[in-house]
């Protein structure tokens, strides 16, 4: 609560991790197939929906590991 | 006698009772005084991830996406689903810089990113520019939700404007009375349906069409039966880039709106803030279900009402669900406009009262008189936009709103980059600014669509060839109109410093931008402390 005020700071290098969720959903050449489906749904579909959970999995980590 | 009555009879009682909601919400998390804008305008400044997680997710995820998206994807197919990869970059893009604003925010008393802006580069014709390019491009915004209800009401066999202007006109008034506490409250009600109804919609209707693989199937049949040549379940060699530039540069634009700003300031702690970043994309699963509706519509035969592709989703629900299943979709998308246009219309107000009345009109107003005119300006606000959506074709909107994600992309590096640098001059700013607007224009004003016979204003995709390119790829236009703004702001500022202009003042110092809640220099009780 009322600790000494050390200086807080937002470097870490764990905040690399955010990169790859970044860049992955913006590389066209990995999911504009229509094989293999899922339950009927292309892969275009379908991989970028799971896309959410590497999204999810980063900032979860990075929430987890830089709090305080 | 009208064959949607069940329907209608659910859609309003679930109307009356969210408006219900709207009113009560003022005495929802006991303030004793209503009169400041930290109370009326952030809702007291004190949400928990819970709250703050509905109020953002209404807020970002508005009946515009759940109707318009899917009526993307079954006009054009894949370039539509953009808006996946869109929201599922936009978290771990802004976590770090959300962070920053609400810990500068909070130590400094901030309402809007324009007061940011003024504090951090001592320019108030800087921050002006930002408070007025806000504006602007809040203002279409609100008006397409109302494009949601009418949708909806459409399908009803509801005709006439006078429905309308009776939901907004209740909007209005709640709005008025409970300020940002009414969109958080009846968030839940929003987000509850809209999660029932999409988890039952993407169980029974593909139960009902044969599954997915028949769903895809139609679809392709559908768009290689027509003649437009960008169209199909797949992208194309053309559309590639501009599908890309579309998601980073949307993902870049969403939370420099005023009003995503105001949902994260309205929250307790940046810890809420930062806790938040990966349990939003959770709507982003739901959007991503929701696009499929479009590709589901064409399976079914689904026409739309007139040339208003926009009904495609309620009709879609229409023909599958029982009458009262449909009455309870029809409430959670006419439900799902009001949060975001509450919202919306209090972050434009804030807007006009921070930085323009306070700072232009009356330099000394109170915090009583400051929330006195924030709530009148977002009567005249949500006016606005009933008027535009009555008087204007809304095809009106629709273009300006396009004309908004491109413009509120220009605020970046005032704005988001500001956040981490002050390398930047506020001359160079100013440049930057002017220029990646006019860019802006100019890109825009060259995109022409056949489809509805626009010569211009014909959509955001730019092809390249117009630039001498040997290519008939497309980009988005506010990702090249940002580019001009960076490569300018940068020039200027070397230039302004050679010239030696003077730099302004920042009031902020480092440590302000890493404060959390319960630091000494972070303000606690701010409706007392008033503003800077």
């Amino acid at each position: 609560m009322t600790e000494p005020r050390s200086p807080r700071s937002d470097r870490s290098p764990w905040n690399w991790v955010l990169l790859p969720a970044v860049v992955i959903p913006l590389i066209p050449l990995l999911f504009n197939h229509a094989e293999p489906r899922l339950l009927g749904i292309p892969l275009f579909y379908w991989l970028q929906l799971t896309f959410i959970l590497v999204s999810v999995a980063a900032t979860l980590i990075v929430y987890r590991v830089t709090r305080r | 006698m009208n064959e949607h009555i069940t329907e209608i009879v659910v859609f309003t009682a679930l109307f009356l009772l969210v408006s219900g909601m709207g009113f009560v919400a003022s005495r929802w998390r006991r303030a004793d005084n209503l009169a400041s804008l930290n109370e009326w305008g952030l809702g007291g400044r004190n949400f928990g991830p819970w709250v703050t997680w509905f109020l953002v997710g209404g807020d970002l995820y508005t009946a515009y996406t759940f109707v318009a998206v899917p009526a993307l994807l079954f006009g054009a197919g894949a370039m539509g689903f953009f808006a996946v990869p869109y929201t599922v970059i936009v978290y771990p893009l802004v976590m770090l810089v959300l962070i920053r604003l609400w810990s500068v925010s909070h130590v400094h008393g901030l309402v809007t990113p324009a007061d940011f802006v003024r504090v951090r580069f001592g320019s108030p014709t800087l921050a002006l520019l930002i408070a007025v390019t806000g504006i602007v491009a809040t203002m279409p915004y609100i008006a397409l939700q109302l494009i949601g209800i009418e949708a909806v009401l459409k399908t009803m066999g509801v005709t006439g404007d006078l429905p309308l202007i009776i939901a907004f006109a209740i909007l209005a008034a709640y709005t008025y009375q409970s300020g940002l506490r009414a969109p958080a409250l009846i968030a839940f009600v929003k987000d509850t349906l809209i999660y029932i109804v999409i988890l039952v919609a993407i169980i029974y209707i593909p139960a009902k069409l044969g599954g997915f693989g028949a769903i895809f199937d139609a679809a392709e049949a559908k768009f290689a039966g027509t003649a437009a040549p960008g169209d199909g379940t797949l992208l194309n060699a053309n559309n590639q880039l501009q599908y890309i530039t579309l998601a980073l540069g949307s993902a870049l634009a969403l939370f420099l709106y005023p009003h995503s700003v105001t949902g994260v300031l309205a929250s307790r702690s940046r810890d809420v803030v930062k806790r938040n970043m990966s349990a939003l994309p959770a709507y982003s699963l739901l959007l991503g279900l929701i696009a499929l509706l479009g590709f589901m519509a064409i399976a079914a035969g689904v026409t739309p009402i007139g040339t208003d592709v926009n009904t495609v989703v309620p009709q879609l629900f229409d023909q599958m669900f029982p009458d009262w299943f449909t009455g309870v979709a029809f409430a959670a998308i006419g439900i799902g406009a009001l949060v975001p246009a509450a919202i919306m219309s209090i972050a434009a107000a804030n807007l006009f009262t921070r930085n323009i009345y306070k700072e232009y009109i009356r330099r000394d107003a109170t915090d009583a008189q400051e929330a006195r005119v924030s709530k009148l300006t977002s009567l005249v606000v949500k006016v606005g936009a009933v008027l535009c959506i009555l008087l204007i074709d809304p095809q009106f909107s629709i273009d300006l709103q396009l004309i908004g994600g491109v413009i509120i992309l220009q605020t970046l590096p005032s704005v988001a980059l500001g956040l981490f640098t002050r390398w930047f001059h506020r001359v160079g700013l100013i440049a930057g600014w002017t220029a990646g607007m006019t860019a802006g224009m100019v890109l825009l004003y060259n995109i022409a669509n056949p489809a509805n016979d626009h010569a211009h204003f014909g959509g955001s995709a730019f092809p390249l060839n117009k630039l001498g390119l040997d290519t008939s790829m497309t980009i988005y236009a506010g990702f090249l109109a940002l580019l001009v703004n960076l490569v300018v702001a940068a020039l200027v500022t070397v230039l302004a410093r050679r010239l030696g202009s003077p730099e302004g003042v920042d009031g902020t110092a480092p440590a302000d931008y890493t404060a959390e809640s319960g630091d000494p220099q972070v303000k606690e009780d701010l409706e007392v402390a008033g503003s800077t």
